[in-house]
């Protein structure tokens, strides 16, 4: 058993808000920089390189990739030999999220109601997702998430019959349907499996995978990339303006799921796809 | 083409921009998002008047991130336009002409764009950091309890955009991707 005070917990979800918003992480850089040297349409060269300006300067500067900084989802992976002392688990992240988005010049983005709205003036609740693991370490994941994608995200409970080729449709038929507003290129997240709620979160785990990797199914390796490969036949291109780069990774994570469905969910980012992790 | 405008939009400036052209604004523009558009239309229906004088003016669609210390404003990309239709038109009714967003536009607002000559223009969605540097003054003007959606005034040198719709309803998200993959399939 080993103790771990919610304060250190606090400290590194503040450092996480401030760091994910500023850095954009490495395996999100280089695919922007590939696509651009791939790119052979001029308004989506010009389109590509403003973005890699945008990100150095962000990070030169120590300001926001984009001004919409996002709700902060945080993940915890807890090691179940942790103990944690102190206080208020979910209490402590808010905190984090509060100082972090106070501290980095962060918008505030959260409203307190989703009908009758009111903006909570610090970005809090986080969006906080708690999974149980082996160990006695606890995985802190911060991913901002921005809502001109997350709005363009679908989700829709297949008969097994449609099959995989109604998984291939939907996944285009999403991509369509969001078009030049996620602000492409953007990164997509396809949870496949389980129940309705897991396949939402399955998606938004798949934006957290670096998109260099692979599933490791190569049966899923194979469907990631043909997918890719067919959304940049789309040709939506950068900002929508036309082009070759419509999306620049798709991550595919799957669960079992039951003899009569077969979920499917889509979560859209931008091309800011912003995650950060530390473990304590 | 590229073309170096500056503001206020006057029918006449608007008239001659065409989807695809590259423009570079200089000037006063104002900022409001979904919020600030309610609060202004709502005064509109009563017959109040707007925290700002609508005629030709240019209102970019935005909700910033606070300026750190020694800056004008923080980072200040475009957010989606199309929550903002349903105010478009009437803001248009009223003498704005100039839009700055990202994203598909409804047919009615269109409809008003050809109306009354109206022009809307992209920025870079997610190029905040970029974005900020051409913004060289900027000035709280109302709604301050809306945080980062208050409407304020801007003043710009050089603002990088692209015209995505004209006043005569050409628009480049249909003509841009028609042109790639005709491109493609030649």
């Amino acid at each position: 058993m080993r103790e771990i005070q919610v304060q250190q917990i606090t400290d590194v979800v503040e450092k996480l808000c401030i760091e994910a918003n500023q850095y954009l992480p490495e395996d999100v850089q280089c695919a922007i920089k590939n696509c651009r040297a791939c790119e052979d349409w001029e308004i989506a060269q010009g389109v590509l390189d403003k973005i890699i300006t945008n990100f150095e300067i962000a990070r030169e500067e120590q300001v926001p990739i984009c001004q919409d900084t996002g709700m902060a989802c945080v993940f915890l992976e807890i090691g179940q030999d942790v103990h944690i002392v102190g206080g208020n688990l979910a209490e402590a992240v808010d905190e984090g999220v509060r100082r972090g988005y106070d501290k980095g010049y962060l918008r505030k983005s959260v409203v307190k109601d989703p009908v009758r709205r009111g903006n909570t003036g610090d970005n809090t609740p986080a969006m906080l997702y708690t999974e149980i693991v082996p160990g006695e370490q606890i995985k802190i994941t911060v991913g901002p998430k921005g809502f001109g994608s997350e709005n363009m995200s679908a989700i829709r409970m297949f008969k097994p019959s449609a099959g995989l080729q109604g998984i291939k449709d939907f996944i285009l038929e999403t991509v369509e349907n969001a078009g030049p507003n996620p602000c492409p290129p953007m990164v997509v997240g396809v949870g496949i499996g389980g129940t309705f709620d897991k396949a939402a979160l399955l998606a938004k785990k798949a934006l957290m995978r670096p998109i260099d990797s692979s599933n490791e199914d190569p049966f899923y390796a194979d469907l990631e990339k043909e997918m890719l490969e067919k959304i940049n036949q789309l040709g939506i291109g950068p900002q929508g303006f036309g082009g070759k780069t419509t999306a620049i990774g798709l991550n595919i994570e799957t669960l079992p799921t039951h003899i009569a469905g077969m979920p499917c969910a889509i979560n859209i980012n931008c091309h800011v796809t912003r995650h950060k992790t530390e473990v304590i | 083409m590229e073309k170096h405008i500056t503001l206020p939009l006057t029918k006449e400036v608007a008239e001659t921009l065409h989807a695809g052209d590259t423009v570079y604004l200089t000037g006063t523009i104002y900022t409001s998002r979904d919020a600030g558009h309610k609060r202004m239309c709502e005064a509109l229906a009563r017959g109040e008047a707007l925290p700002f004088d609508p005629t030709d003016a240019t209102i970019y669609y935005v909700g910033p991130t606070p300026a750190k210390p020694g800056q004008v404003i923080g980072s200040a990309g475009p957010t989606t336009s199309g929550r903002m239709d349903a105010y478009a038109p009437t803001m248009m009714s009223v003498g704005a002409r100039g839009m700055i967003g990202k994203g598909a536009r409804l047919p009615e607002v269109v409809e008003a764009m050809k109306k009354y000559s109206g022009v809307y223009f992209g920025a870079i969605g997610g190029a905040g950091a970029l974005l900020a540097k051409c913004i060289k003054r900027a000035e709280l003007i109302a709604y301050e309890d809306l945080g980062a959606e208050a409407l304020r005034k801007l003043y710009v040198e050089e603002m990088p955009l692209v015209v995505i719709i004209d006043s005569q309803g050409r628009n480049l998200y249909e003509e841009g991707r028609s042109a790639y993959l005709k491109e493609k399939q030649a």
